[in-house]
């Protein structure tokens, strides 16, 4: 079966169907279904194929993002994702068809028509997305025509986002609803072509805390520029521009591998993965990057920059080792990718990880957990509450990486905390965000109010 | 460059067809809100498991406390056969795992088109012996959160509320609206501090401002307790706080049990808290014991003292209308302005009652809108400007934007921390508005201010 690469080892789960989605690591070699649904019953921590579409195009800044649906799906989604522009500040705008009962009854296409019609009046937007949401999907509107007649009709890109929550819980479906939409707004006009350069497009990069400029600081100073991001900090005249560059690197695996890969196809841009969180991978992926340009003043810059910020990192990093060395850390976090990532900078940290899982983990990516972290981990997909819990306090675990859905639940478990999701508010990326995510995770799980906890003198007073 | 809408003012008054920066979200998170005010109780949210990751986030981000609530995980099968299979599935496996008192179900959008019947599925559904299985309709295309929270309200009252017939208990329930857990606690202190028992449910203190223990618990020790709940249909009257969020709840139980309910506002400032004040000791013939004559006599003797911090300034407020109306009228009370009042709740009844209450006070040209949205509002204010704006976390845009300060209040507040804990209701409530009101424009004045007029006394 597809979705399946271990087989339990020792069965750990809360719920018996659950039992193949939580695995320990071990010498007999266990699998785990993973892309499997979210029980029903379940305090699910998944969100919905429209989150993970949204999450990937709102940070194209001076786009109109305009969520057709009632008006809940818009609320949530309003500016929740922490990235940064440095210019225009139309994608912080919340902008909803409201749908009422009688366009449920009666169908809301007339009401999209009228809500494209006004924004453009009002903003003059360079494009406009059109998120289908589940309700949407469900009444039948044909957002697609809707959209292209609109697109006609003023003259710029109104592009429908197919993102209809019900079809699957799972984001990496909303990932690819995303990935095709900016595949259309990139499409040269026929008979059009866009002008190669040497510069290279950042794919997965969503300027959390301005962490595309930081790598942008990195390559300007080895001799490179970012053509454009997808979609930290771009605007869509930049992100037409995207077919023009001689490189793709990929940063997020969930969602933007599929858009490499058509970019190949279509474009012939080859891509390189990279992977800036943490010092050892920030290097490794310059030099990646160096490499491909082959051009020796390139990697002579790139060396010299790696020694000049490892030297800085390093001293930094044992600091924090020395007071974190022997604690026990858990994480939780929406890709595998990210995941891998997190438990090499603990480890680097001299921390054990416990437990670590993902929302949407794909199986090859559990496998490759499975190989680092060390013998009796416990490894999980679409974890709920009840199971992180149970395995926070099972393998007293001091720390944890994880998105807001769990910061308080872990703070209710006594075990300190670290964003590592939309709610980040500083860069974790680069040789500044190892730093930054190091100094985090000293501060929470050293933090002096854990004392204050442990020595409660009511409780010593009843004895 | 935090605009929410174009330079200039637009010649057409605002816009009618979409909404833009809503001040209302959906009925579902108003629902699980008023749900996780029972003792043992899981919300429920019966429709695709993003809706329930939303709402359960929102309130996380609100209150800094986990909220706990399972989903029916729909797929596409559900969206084509209906969600019965699954909410029965999801019923059982509840109670198997998470083992709670009470299960209140809340329907999405997405449950409300498919028309699943929730009444038939939870009767035909496997519920232990002592459990309960409450639901709620909470479309969202209809209303706003805080017709979800009503709509719950008024589900707990239907399923679970009883009379036994007898003479009724000398006893006040009371529905506290959609406030904060520290709200709920300064509510029912006041009530008990007039020598009144009361009942309050929803009660979310204990919940979603529950402490650090020892050990960490599913379903804190806080929340109406299901017993309460039921015999709350042998109190003497209900107190019901809030025409949008209580009202509904208060009228169900009157029928159902015969429980007079006394509609007043949610006791925010000073005349809000005297009807509270004057409704228990009228309902139940009790003295107003000194101790709050006390705390009235404090915050009228601050408004003396400080009113020339404020008085005659703007402001523009925004939010749920439960909230909207008497903080309104402590504006007023307070020699300020409501210059703009906005609701995103639907209603006429919300701009009947600002206008009301402008009109008494001989406060000509405010602008008064329901089911509006921060679009109108910041093209009001482009129009002619505000001194102060008070509000959600939602408002820092235009309070960057045209440089004016923002005193948060309401739902959500995503921002800031300690608001779910600290009351604005009561005379207590009163106190804290007048200092965050009159910090905020004595920072901004020492922050304009050049040196040779920079002020030590103020
Ligand atoms: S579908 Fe309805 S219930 Fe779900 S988030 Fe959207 S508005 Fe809220
Ligand atoms: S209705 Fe669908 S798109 Fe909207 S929040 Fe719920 S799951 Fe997501």
């Amino acid at each position: 079966m597809e979705n399946e690469c271990f087989v339990p080892a020792e069965p750990t789960a809360c719920i018996d169907e659950r039992q193949f989605s939580i695995m320990t690591t071990g010498k007999n070699k266990s699998r785990i279904h993973c892309a499997d649904d979210s029980l029903a019953g379940a305090v699910s921590q998944r969100a919905c194929v429209y989150s993970g579409a949204r999450v990937v195009l709102n940070p194209v800044t001076d786009a109109v993002h305009l969520v057709h649906g009632p008006i809940g799906c818009a609320a949530y989604t309003w500016d929740i994702r922490g990235s940064l522009s440095s210019g225009p500040e139309m994608f912080r705008q919340s902008f909803s068809t409201d749908l009422k009962e009688r366009d449920v009854v009666f169908g809301g296409e007339k009401k999209l028509v009228a809500c494209i019609d006004e924004v453009v009046e009002k903003y003059h937007p360079p494009a406009i997305f059109v998120y289908a949401t589940c309700v949407v999907g469900l009444i039948g509107d044909d957002i697609v025509a809707v959209c292209k007649e609109a697109s006609e009709r003023h003259g710029i890109d109104v592009i429908p986002v197919e993102s209809s929550g019900f079809i699957s819980g799972n984001k990496i479906v909303g990932y690819r609803a995303a990935g095709e939409a900016l595949l259309k707004l990139i499409r040269p006009e026929e008979g059009e072509t866009v002008e190669k350069t040497r510069k290279l497009n950042f794919l997965g990069e969503y300027n959390l805390g301005g962490e595309k400029w930081l790598v942008e600081r990195y390559l300007a100073e080895m001799g490179v520029e970012i053509n454009v991001a997808f979609t930290g900090d771009s605007t869509v005249a930049a992100l037409k521009k995207a077919p023009g560059a001689c490189l793709n690197l990929v940063q997020c695996s969930g969602s933007m591998h599929w858009v490499a890969m058509s970019l190949e196809k279509e474009y012939g841009i080859p891509y390189i993965d990279v992977n800036f969180f943490g010092a050892e991978n920030t290097a490794e992926s310059l030099r990646k990057i160096a490499r491909f340009y082959g051009d020796e003043e390139i990697v002579r810059r790139t060396e010299a920059l790696i020694e000049r910020e490892m030297e800085r990192v390093r001293p930094v990093i044992a600091k924090y080792r020395a007071k974190l060395a022997g604690k026990r850390a858990a994480i939780y976090v929406g890709g595998a990718f990210k995941a891998l990532a997190i438990i090499r900078q603990l480890q680097e940290l001299g921390m054990e990880v416990m437990f670590t899982g993902t929302q949407t983990g794909k199986p090859e990516d559990y496998e490759q957990i499975g190989n680092i972290v060390s013998e009796g981990t416990v490894v999980i997909d679409d974890a709920n509450p009840a199971e992180i819990e149970k395995f926070l306090l099972e393998k007293n675990v001091d720390m944890m990486a994880g998105g807001v859905k769990e910061r308080f639940l872990a703070h209710k478990l006594g075990v300190g905390f670290v964003d590592h999701n939309h709610d980040r508010k500083d860069g974790l990326a680069g040789f500044d965000g190892a730093i930054r995510f190091a100094s985090e995770v000293y501060a929470t799980t050293c933090s002096p109010v854990w004392e204050r906890v442990k020595k409660n003198p009511f409780e010593e007073a009843e004895g | 460059m935090l605009d929410c809408t174009p330079k200039e003012p637009l010649q057409k008054d605002a816009h009618t067809i979409g909404k833009i920066n809503p001040i209302k979200t959906c009925q579902p998170v108003g629902a699980m809100y008023a749900a996780l005010g029972i003792h043992g109780c899981l919300p429920h949210s019966h429709g695709s498991q993003g809706c329930c990751s939303y709402h359960r986030m929102a309130l996380s981000r609100h209150f800094h406390e986990p909220a706990m609530a399972s989903t029916s995980s729909f797929t596409e099968g559900a969206s084509v056969f209906g969600g019965a299979a699954n909410l029965k599935t999801a019923i059982k496996n509840v109670f198997a795992i998470y083992n709670p008192e009470i299960i209140a179900v809340h329907t999405t959008c997405l449950s409300e088109t498919i028309g699943d019947d929730i009444p038939t599925i939870i009767k035909q559904s496997e519920v232990p012996e002592g459990r309960y299985v409450i639901h709620a309709n909470t479309p969202s295309y209809h209303g706003s959160h805080i017709t979800g929270f009503s709509n719950m309200c008024k589900g707990i009252v239907s399923y679970l509320a009883e009379s036994n017939g007898s003479e009724k208990k000398e006893r006040a329930n009371i529905f506290p609206g959609f406030v904060n857990p520290g709200d709920m606690r300064e509510i029912k202190r006041i009530v008990t501090e007039m020598g009144v028992p009361s009942i309050m449910y929803p009660d979310t203190t204990g919940v979603m401002d529950s402490p650090m223990r020892d050990t960490y618990e599913m379903y804190p020790r806080g929340g109406a307790t299901i017993e309460d709940i039921k015999d709350s249909g042998n109190s003497k009257m209900t107190l019901s706080l809030g025409a949008w969020s209580s009202d509904e709840a208060a009228a169900t139980l009157q029928s159902k049990c015969g429980v007079p309910g006394v509609p007043l506002r949610i006791p925010i400032g000073v005349k809000a808290t005297d009807d509270l004040i004057m409704a228990v000791k009228e309902g139940f013939g009790v003295d107003v014991p000194e101790s709050l004559e006390v705390e009235r006599g404090q915050v009228v003797d601050t408004l003396i003292d400080v009113h020339y911090q404020y008085e005659g300034k703007k402001v523009a407020v925004f939010g749920d209308p439960d909230i909207m109306v008497p903080l309104a009228e402590f504006l007023i009370t307070m020699g300020m302005i409501p210059k703009y009042v906005v609701t995103g709740t639907p209603g006429n009844k919300f701009e009947k009652t600002v206008n009301g209450m402008l009109e008494e006070a001989g406060i000509e040209e405010s602008r008064v809108r329901a089911e509006g949205d921060l679009f109108d509002l910041h093209q009001w204010i482009k129009e002619e400007p505000v001194d102060l704006l008070i509000g959600n976390t939602h408002g820092k845009y235009i309070a960057r934007a045209e440089d004016i300060p923002l005193v948060r209040v309401g739902f959500p507040v995503f921002d800031r921390a300690v608001h779910p804990l600290m009351p604005i209701v009561g005379y207590k409530g009163c106190l804290r508005l007048i200092e965050m009101i009159s910090n905020v424009l004595l920072e901004r004045r020492d922050r304009d201010s050049l040196d040779e007029d920079y002020e030590l006394i103020l």
